[in-house]
């Protein structure tokens, strides 16, 4: 174990897999974390994101190969030890009546309290300090059982913040919750590998979230090796591609996100530019028709001087004009019908 | 701070309890079937001697020991059953829940009923050896059930299973006492009833010095499991990601809510009730999750509720006569209701 082991955790020849003597999910894994590293575990249901994550977090024993925590062997580590490395936030629904969020983050302190599990006042700022950072500070003292489930998760990530581990392991933090939540502790957790210099696992259904902020993705799916490696590349090796596609649906490698795949047959040439060409192009898209650039029977502008108005012309004979695109989609329907 | 308001709060309220005890324990002292005045009790209570021997006989022999009885198996059955809901996440845990009462149950029915059938010994046994051989009966079949409880928790991993099997061991007890009284006669089955109704008055100053020590010493080792229960409280994993040794932990707190539960059974019958209620009481009155405030506060409510119930069950025209386990179901009942009736509107 050399100096260069340390802020690093290590999974050597890994087999992973509910039961002894079963059949692994998955093995011979071969992976790493560093510190500050914030890492987006991906892959369909069923994969086996959560059993690799309670393996690496220690909850299951590995069927084979070991994971090394700063050069430690999981196997040789006492609980207290591990305590001291890896935190976890689990997919688990908490309901504690009358806990409080200081409360449950107090508990992240457990590993380095006395006999009694009394906070020291380092330990008592430690707490408010991580509560503040994950946005939190007014609801100090409300229960958690009152909180909605992004709250909640916050909290969870705060006790996993106090418990000053170098790796956070944390399985689909943000699934239950609202876009614009998910977006939150996404950010809030990328934040906290970049300035704690905190090693960071999660596993996540989210890919275009995670082709955002991710420093390196895995991906995983049954009966299929990992890969590794930073977002841009697994999209342009069609990693993604062949992890995720099924019938119906695509993933778009120019934008990053996936489509319903619909067969589109009839063209509708769409002029203009801006915001309004591009909803409109979508419009186009989502209903069955395909937005082209060239000239054809049918074409929709959108007009540059007053963005709001679309007309939508035959040839060119103008058909209609109007400020909403689905007066322009009925008539287009309408118009197809005929 | 709204932190501070709450440590006030707390702090009243454990004043509350402490005056509430006190003044039970006069009241369970003071009260009776035989009267005596206030003032002479007062005057025993400091040890400035009773003109009236027999009513000094009285306090010391009978209410004494009794109220002693009623305060700590109070106190044993709420820790009992705090732990109980904090480790298997269940607010319908109680010290019961591991089959123990069941098993102590079992105990007393094999000497009372199972005797009686060969060769009708048990009225012998009940009158002559006193209550001393059903209680003894009682405590090997409570740490029976314990230790069949303990060996399995090594094995099972789940507490769910563990649960399920304490609740089965109690039910093939049942089926065992069931059986028992089947083939019994009628004295014998009475005596088995009068038994399970429970009573704070069996315990006489010799067999206080088994029942004093067991209870403290049990009492005193849930303070050394406070740390335990608190991280239990986010789960099994969480608990073990924080570095808490889940089987030993486990082991420490079915050790001590048994040895608990199996001792009070023993000698005062199956308390229905108090296990169950008094921690939920409690955690309405704290309002927290905190087993720093909760254990104590449980010792103290589970102590005063107790000495209550045993007043009432002594009032003026009972006779000392109303069995207590009527008395704990009757109260207890009602506040498991109540509690759970407000959590609910309070979730919603």
């Amino acid at each position: 174990m050399g100096v260069s082991d340390k802020g690093m955790m290590q999974v050597k020849g890994l087999a992973v897999g509910y039961g002894n003597g079963s059949v692994p999910l998955h093995s011979n894994i071969d992976i790493e974390v560093n510190e500050g590293e914030f890492i987006c575990l991906l892959g369909p249901n069923g994969a086996g994101k959560s059993t690799l994550i309670k393996t690496l977090a220690g909850f299951l024993k590995p069927i084979q190969g070991d994971v090394f925590f700063n050069g430690c062997s999981l196997k040789q580590l006492s609980e207290s030890d591990r305590s001291k490395l890896v935190s976890v936030v689990l997919t688990d629904r908490l309901q504690v009546p009358n806990l409080t969020v200081f409360e449950l983050v107090a508990l992240g302190r457990t590993p380095y309290t006395g006999f009694f599990g009394k906070l020291t006042p380092e330990d008592v700022e430690l707490v408010n300090n991580a509560i503040s950072r994950v946005g939190l500070a007014n609801y100090r003292h409300k229960p958690i059982d009152k909180m909605s489930d992004g709250e909640r998760q916050k909290a969870m990530i705060a006790k996993a913040l106090v418990q000053e581990t170098p790796f956070i392991i944390l399985d689909e933090p943000t699934a239950f919750l609202d876009l614009p939540a998910k977006l939150e502790i996404m950010q809030l957790l990328k934040r906290l590998s970049c300035e704690h210099g905190r090693g960071i696992l999660l596993s996540t259904h989210d890919l275009e979230m995670a082709l955002q902020i991710a420093d390196k993705i895995w991906l995983l799916a049954q009966g299929r090796k990992l890969q590794v490696g930073i977002p841009e590349d697994l999209v342009l090796s069609n990693d993604f591609k062949s992890f995720f596609e099924r019938e119906g649906v695509v993933f778009d490698n120019h934008s990053g996100s996936f489509k319903y795949h619909k067969i589109s047959h009839k063209p509708v040439c769409v002029k203009g530019t801006g915001v309004e060409c591009q909803w409109i192009e979508r419009a186009l898209y989502r209903v069955g028709y395909k937005p082209v650039k060239t000239e054809c029977d049918y074409s929709v502008a959108v007009d540059t001087d007053n963005a709001h108005s679309y007309s939508l012309f035959k040839k060119n004979t103008l058909l209609l004009s109007g400020n909403k695109i689905e007066d322009v989609l009925n008539r287009l329907a309408l118009e197809y019908c005929q | 701070m709204q932190g501070d308001i709450a440590k006030g709060r707390k702090k009243v309220v454990f004043g509350g309890l402490v005056i509430l005890l006190l003044l039970l324990l006069l009241m369970n002292i003071s009260l009776g079937s035989v009267y005596i005045p206030f003032k002479m009790v007062i005057k025993w209570m400091l040890g400035l001697g009773i003109e009236n021997e027999i009513w000094g006989n009285i306090l010391l022999k009978s209410r004494l020991p009794q109220s002693l009885t009623a305060l700590l198996a109070g106190a044993a059955l709420a820790v009992g059953g705090l732990q109980m809901q904090t480790l298997f996440r269940n607010p319908l845990a109680g010290p019961s829940i591991l089959g123990i009462s069941s098993g102590a149950g079992l105990g007393v029915a094999v000497v009372v009923l199972a005797f009686g059938i060969f060769g009708s010994l048990s009225s012998l046994i009940v009158s002559s050896f006193g209550m001393l051989t059903v209680s003894f009966a009682a405590f090997l079949g409570a740490f029976g059930v314990l230790f069949v409880v303990l060996f399995l928790a090594r094995k099972l991993r789940n507490n769910a299973m563990l649960l399920i099997v304490g609740i089965m061991v109690g039910y093939a007890s049942s089926a065992i006492v069931g059986l028992l009284q089947f083939f019994s006669t009628k004295e014998d089955i009475k005596s088995y009833v009068v038994w399970e109704l429970g009573s704070f008055n069996n315990v006489s100053w010799d067999k206080h010095l088994i029942f004093i020590p067991l209870l403290i010493a049990g009492l005193i080792a849930s303070l050394f499991l406070i740390k335990s229960l608190n991280v239990l409280l986010l789960g099994e994993n969480y608990a073990a990601n924080l570095g808490l040794n889940i089987k030993r932990s486990r082991l420490g707190i079915l050790v001590v809510t048994g040895i608990l539960t199996a001792t009070v059974t023993a000698f005062c019958g199956p308390i229905a009730f108090l296990g169950l209620a008094v921690p939920h009481l409690c955690k309405g009155l704290f309002k927290t999750a905190d087993h720093s405030v909760l254990i104590p506060a449980v010792m103290m409510l589970g102590a005063a509720l107790a000495l209550f119930c045993n007043v009432i069950a002594r009032l003026p025209g009972f006779d000392g006569a109303l069995p207590i386990n009527a008395v704990t179901s009757l109260i207890g009942a009602p506040i498991v209701v109540s509690v759970i009736l407000k959590r609910r509107n309070l979730s919603e």
